[in-house]
């Protein structure tokens, strides 16, 4: 095996990136020592400190490494480069606790605002946005990059492109994650929902997702397996819209290159208007197209049945592709947009029903001839129930986008509640299945540490989505109906503080079902992590014996 | 209304009204793909694609 022959030597990119992490710890401390504010000072510091810590992780890792880089196969077979989709699925889990915890948090504090302690880093303007990128940008986001490397992996039979580039995604992202986050506690925020961070954020996560498009692309054109498997389209899909709404709604100039704060090209309507095609976008194909993708891989695999259709495969990607970059006036109805894009962006939206619906039934038809197996495998029931509640949610939106009821739901806790049965029943349930499929495999695990604590997980956290957006229903409606209330004279019914007050009881039992889902996450990681630590190692075949592919 | 071929007079004109029977063609086309009966085979057997590994 040993090749004695070749001499070590660090490879363009180990030396390249080394160098250019250097150099960006010595701008990174120039620019510290010259920030305008402290919150960017902060930032350079810990861009710094990371960058040396990069360029040490390189240097180290060449040392410890064998003359040969990882072979791309052994003895025929793939050896499929695991590490960075451990290191996503890792940072998954804690930004999903994390994340949850700060949804927790802010739920009581709308019930008892006494808990933001009047305190400006725990005040609820700061934590929402916390709140919001933790659990979609860091939970969501680890999710999507560590079951796209690996699903792209074994589905085109072939180890991921790029040597240091994987880790360079994985790790780099998390570094975007953590300045971001901090960035919202100091109060550093561009003010456009779900694209907070500031201007060199926004730099920093443009380098790091092209990369990520590169190793993607890079991983199928080298495929082994003639046909691009559908799941890896969705994935491409969502790696390459969301560059492209990151570009199109982020370009801003800095106040100074010393300094956090920067305003946005756009202005008025125009920047509403760009803020809204992002941010629905976001929705469909951050939280919609590469969760599908984890969907059309992840229950076949599990449910060991094939794509129920793959004809309905196709035409759901394209239908989903053409229509939802049109849907985003929705969020923009009765305002200063031009009418007609009101009614065009509804009009996308409802036509939405037809593919969203069309996915649905295509994931759960893929149970035909295993439907038995809901019974007894409640991984293979999250996925299930996680795609049920894809329809649901993809029902009531088109619904809500309809201009009559959007006068009564816009700006009320109907929207946080449509919101959550999308993002704790659809994107939750199916990121939880697909961890818990996703570990044991790539831990090489006989299976989970214990089926019946994925049973406990499955029943709370389901509690507490129910508890969740019916309260939220119910609340949402009323507090409409109560703003739109008129006396026999004309007058509004009800002061706006009355209304809040109508909504307590709502919130707290909003909190209680928060709390639930909290709880069902941390089931999970004592889960994952016994699995990982005590876990029955899978019967490896001596290699010998392996069959030829 | 001089000249006819501008850039902007394509952009504002031509372009803005052809991509609506444009994007419906190839999404029939996409369709008639999908359901184009020689495919079936190929279709059914990317189906299989996840359980094929290894």
């Amino acid at each position: 095996m040993s090749q004695p022959s070749i001499s070590k030597s660090m490879t363009i990119g180990e030396s390249g990136l080394a160098a250019v992490f250097a150099v960006t710890a010595f701008l990174c401390v120039i620019a510290s020592a010259k920030a305008l504010d402290a919150a960017f000072a902060f930032h350079a510091a810990l861009s710094a400190a990371a960058s040396v810590a990069a360029v040490f992780c390189i240097i180290n890792r060449y040392f410890d490494r064998p003359a040969e880089l990882a072979p791309a196969e052994i003895n025929g077979r793939p050896n499929y480069n695991l590490g960075p989709v451990k290191f996503s699925s890792v940072m998954a889990m804690f930004w999903g606790i994390a994340g949850f915890l700060v949804g927790l948090i802010i739920a009581s504090q709308l019930a008892w605002p006494a808990l933001n302690f009047d305190l400006p880093w725990t005040s609820f303007g700061r934590l929402r946005p916390l709140h919001t990128s933790a659990v979609i940008f860091a939970f969501g986001g680890n999710v999507l990059i560590a079951s796209s490397f690996y699903v792209v992996q074994r589905s085109c039979r072939v180890r991921l492109a790029g040597d240091l580039a994987p880790w360079f995604v994985v790790v780099g992202y998390n570094f975007f994650i953590l300045i971001a986050g901090t960035g919202y506690l100091l109060g550093v925020t561009q003010s456009k929902e779900y694209a907070e961070p500031e201007w060199y954020a926004d730099l920093w996560l443009t380098i790091v997702w092209v990369t990520y498009l590169l190793v993607f692309l890079g991983t199928i054109i080298k495929r082994k397996e003639p046909h691009i498997f559908v799941a890896n389209w969705f994935y491409l899909a969502f790696i390459v819209t969301i560059a492209v709404l990151h570009l199109g709604n982020n370009p801003a100039l800095p106040v100074s290159v010393f300094g956090s704060k920067s305003y946005i090209a756009w202005g008025g309507i125009q920047d509403a208007m760009f803020q809204w095609w992002y941010g629905h976008n976001a929705v469909g194909f951050f939280l919609t197209a590469g969760f599908l993708a984890i969907m059309y891989y992840f229950i076949p695999k599990r449910a060991e049945r094939p794509v129920y259709s793959y004809r309905l495969s196709i035409i759901h990607f394209w239908s989903l592709i053409f229509l939802y970059i049109w849907a985003g006036p929705h969020h923009l109805h009765y305002t200063a947009l031009p009418d007609w894009t009101q009614t065009l962006g509804m009009t996308f939206s409802i036509m939405l029903w037809m593919p969203s619906w069309g996915g649905m039934i295509n994931g759960l038809m893929t149970l035909s001839g295993a439907w038995d197996k809901l019974r007894t495998d409640p991984v293979l029931r999250m996925l299930v129930v996680s795609v049920a509640f894809y329809g649901m949610s993809t029902f009531e939106g088109p619904m809500m986008s309809i201009k009559v009821v959007n006068s009564l739901s816009h700006y009320t806790d109907w929207t946080i509640g449509h919101v959550h049965s999308g993002a704790l029943g659809w994107v939750g349930f199916v990121s939880f299945g697909a961890l818990y499929c996703l570990v044991p495999w790539i831990w090489n695990r006989k299976g989970l540490y214990s089926l019946k604590l994925v049973n406990w997980h499955f029943w709370i956290a389901t509690l507490g989505i129910v508890l969740y957006i019916s309260a939220m229903w119910v609340s949402g409606i009323l507090q409409g109906l109560m703003w739109r209330a008129y006396t026999s004279l004309g007058f509004l019914e009800y002061s706006f503080i009355e209304t809040v007050e109508a909504m307590h009881p709502f919130y707290i039992i909003r909190a209680a079902g928060g709390a639930l889902f909290l709880i069902g996450s941390l089931i999970m990681a004592y889960n994952l992590w016994m699995t990982v630590r005590v876990g029955e190692a899978e019967v490896q075949m001596p290699v010998a014996l392996q069959p030829a592919e | 209304m001089k000249a006819i071929l501008t850039l902007d007079n394509l952009a504002s004109g031509l372009v803005t009204t052809i991509w609506t029977p444009i994007f419906v063609a190839i999404f029939l086309a996409i369709i008639a793909y999908a359901f184009w009966p020689r495919n079936k085979a190929a279709f059914d057997e990317a189906a299989n694609l996840p359980l094929r590994e290894e």
